[in-house]
């Protein structure tokens, strides 16, 4: 398997490649191929194929699965955009699943309902690519040993609420900064206290970045949200319950779209981010029962 | 290698920063396109568009207002299109349709290859790894098109006057800079 961290003799990693394509874009979450035709039209870089967004899964309760393969197909059908399917935390199962679809990337997501409560997947057995959530540096760095070829922040998903993911992007930056400033005879008991396998520690601390690009996801419901988060150093955003469960999704779409790619540029985010129409309605992330956090899921 | 040479490179969207060590190891100075004043300016002695999404970089080559610039730079200045870049620069493109900017004498056809899984790296043109990521496929070149590379028997790297395209992405080969940096180098 592919896997050029720690070989000797690195081969080019297609999977990392993939998602370097992806950088400066939305990617949304989809639940029919009429919010797919949308999403591609107005400028997603990819979709998310899943059967409810995270706000619904949040308000339904019960145990969140895998989608069925026919609407992840039916999706796959009609857009020409990478689609993107989730699979259960360490259910190898479903993401074998999706990878006999032929989707382009999963995501082994905090989203639904974790199926293993010690071990997530070994991404390295699979062709497919992964995309995996982070709080911090530790379980960034966790996943990627795993062979996640591609990391997100977790933030809290379903709530339209920044918070969490501002608090997840932050603390991955600052614990990354912190790693370049170390000497070297710190890093083994860093790897200790991190959780983390000291060759990617060494790494991130001679490069002062992640191996692989870093985006961000969880609570982003507005242009102004996308921008934030790109300025405080996400490479691609992910929206989630954010456009289609706004007043105007088309709109919404387009308009962080826009602000994505001009994300410096306070001009650009003005004119995205007027008339509008409502926002996704949203959850203070404060307010949430612990038990009901999906940010805590994985480890 | 003093030359002063500048390279923009088109960040709408895509793999932009990947450009950067190439065109450092060749003397090159990175000019970040990301407004038509900057692409207006043309204060770069040629132009790179990135491999992304090709339908996303198009949507913001329209609301940026965009296209006319591209144009007008195209018309006296060396472009260089890698995949989704490639596609925008081909006459036509199919898998399906969609608006191009007719570049080079060449018919394009989206993810010919097929979905990621399909994606491969080969050695090719002096390098490695040429990496083919959900990669378009030229259909058809023109008889002014000169191909510089083929892979299977197909086009995947062809030039014609000012202007290249490749299907593959030499800005993620280990060579650096990559045999496609330096020939674009020198048409500047």
């Amino acid at each position: 398997m592919t896997n050029n961290l720690n070989s000797s003799a690195p081969t080019l990693n297609l999977k990392v490649g993939l998602a370097e394509m992806l950088k400066g874009g939305v990617i949304m979450d989809v639940v029919n191929a009429d919010q797919a035709r949308i999403a591609e039209d107005s400028g997603a870089v990819a979709v998310m194929a899943l059967e409810r967004v995270p706000s619904d899964i949040r308000k339904e309760g019960g145990v969140a699965r895998m989608s069925d393969p026919r609407l992840v197909e039916d999706i796959m059908a009609v857009v020409d955009i990478p689609v993107m399917a989730k699979c259960r935390i360490g259910h190898f199962a479903e993401a074998q699943i999706l990878q006999a679809i032929g989707v382009d990337y999963i995501d082994e997501s905090e989203v639904l309902t974790p199926a293993d409560d010690r071990y997530h997947i070994n991404k390295h057995n699979f062709q497919v690519p992964f995309v995996c959530g982070a709080t911090n540096l530790g379980e960034a760095l966790r996943r990627i040993g795993e062979g996640a070829a591609l990391l997100r922040t977790k933030g809290e998903p379903g709530t339209g609420d920044i918070v969490e993911g501002v608090k997840h992007m932050r603390t991955i930056i600052n614990e990354i900064r912190r790693l370049t400033i170390l000497s070297e005879e710190q890093l083994m008991t860093e790897a200790k206290e991190l959780g983390a396998p000291y060759e990617l520690v060494l790494r991130v601390a001679r490069e002062g970045k992640l191996p692989v690009p870093n985006f961000a996801a969880g609570g982003i419901a507005t242009p102004a949200d996308a921008a934030l988060m790109m300025q405080l150093g996400a490479e691609t955003v992910f929206v989630g319950s954010g456009i289609f469960k706004s007043e105007n999704p088309a709109q919404f779409a387009k308009a962080i779209v826009k602000a994505t790619a001009q994300f410096r540029d306070p001009q650009a985010l003005l004119d995205a981010s007027r008339g509008l129409g409502s926002a996704m309605r949203g959850l203070s992330a404060r307010n949430i029962d612990a038990s009901d956090l999906m940010a805590p899921r994985g480890w | 290698m003093k030359h002063g040479l500048r390279v923009g490179v088109l960040a709408l969207q895509g793999a932009v920063d990947p450009h950067k060590a190439h065109l450092e190891a060749l003397g090159c100075e990175f000019v970040d396109v990301r407004t038509r004043a900057v692409l207006e300016k043309a204060d770069f002695h040629g132009l790179i568009l990135p491999g992304g999404e090709s339908s996303t970089m198009l949507r913001l080559l329209n609301v940026f207002e965009m296209k006319q610039a591209l144009v007008d730079y195209a018309n006296s200045h060396p472009v260089w299109g890698i995949c989704a870049g490639s596609i925008l620069m081909a006459k036509h493109v199919e898998n399906p349709e969609q608006e191009s900017f007719g570049f080079i004498d060449l018919d394009v056809r989206r993810n010919a290859y097929g979905r990621q899984l399909d994606s491969f790296t080969c050695e090719l043109a002096g390098m490695r790894e040429a990496a083919f990521i959900r990669a378009p496929q030229f259909t058809r070149v023109g008889p002014g098109v000169k191909v510089l590379a083929e892979h299977g028997g197909e086009p995947v790297w062809v030039e014609e006057g000012r202007h290249m395209a490749t299907s593959f992405h030499p800005e993620l080969a280990w060579e650096r800079p990559s045999p496609v940096h330096q020939a674009f180098l020198n048409k500047l």
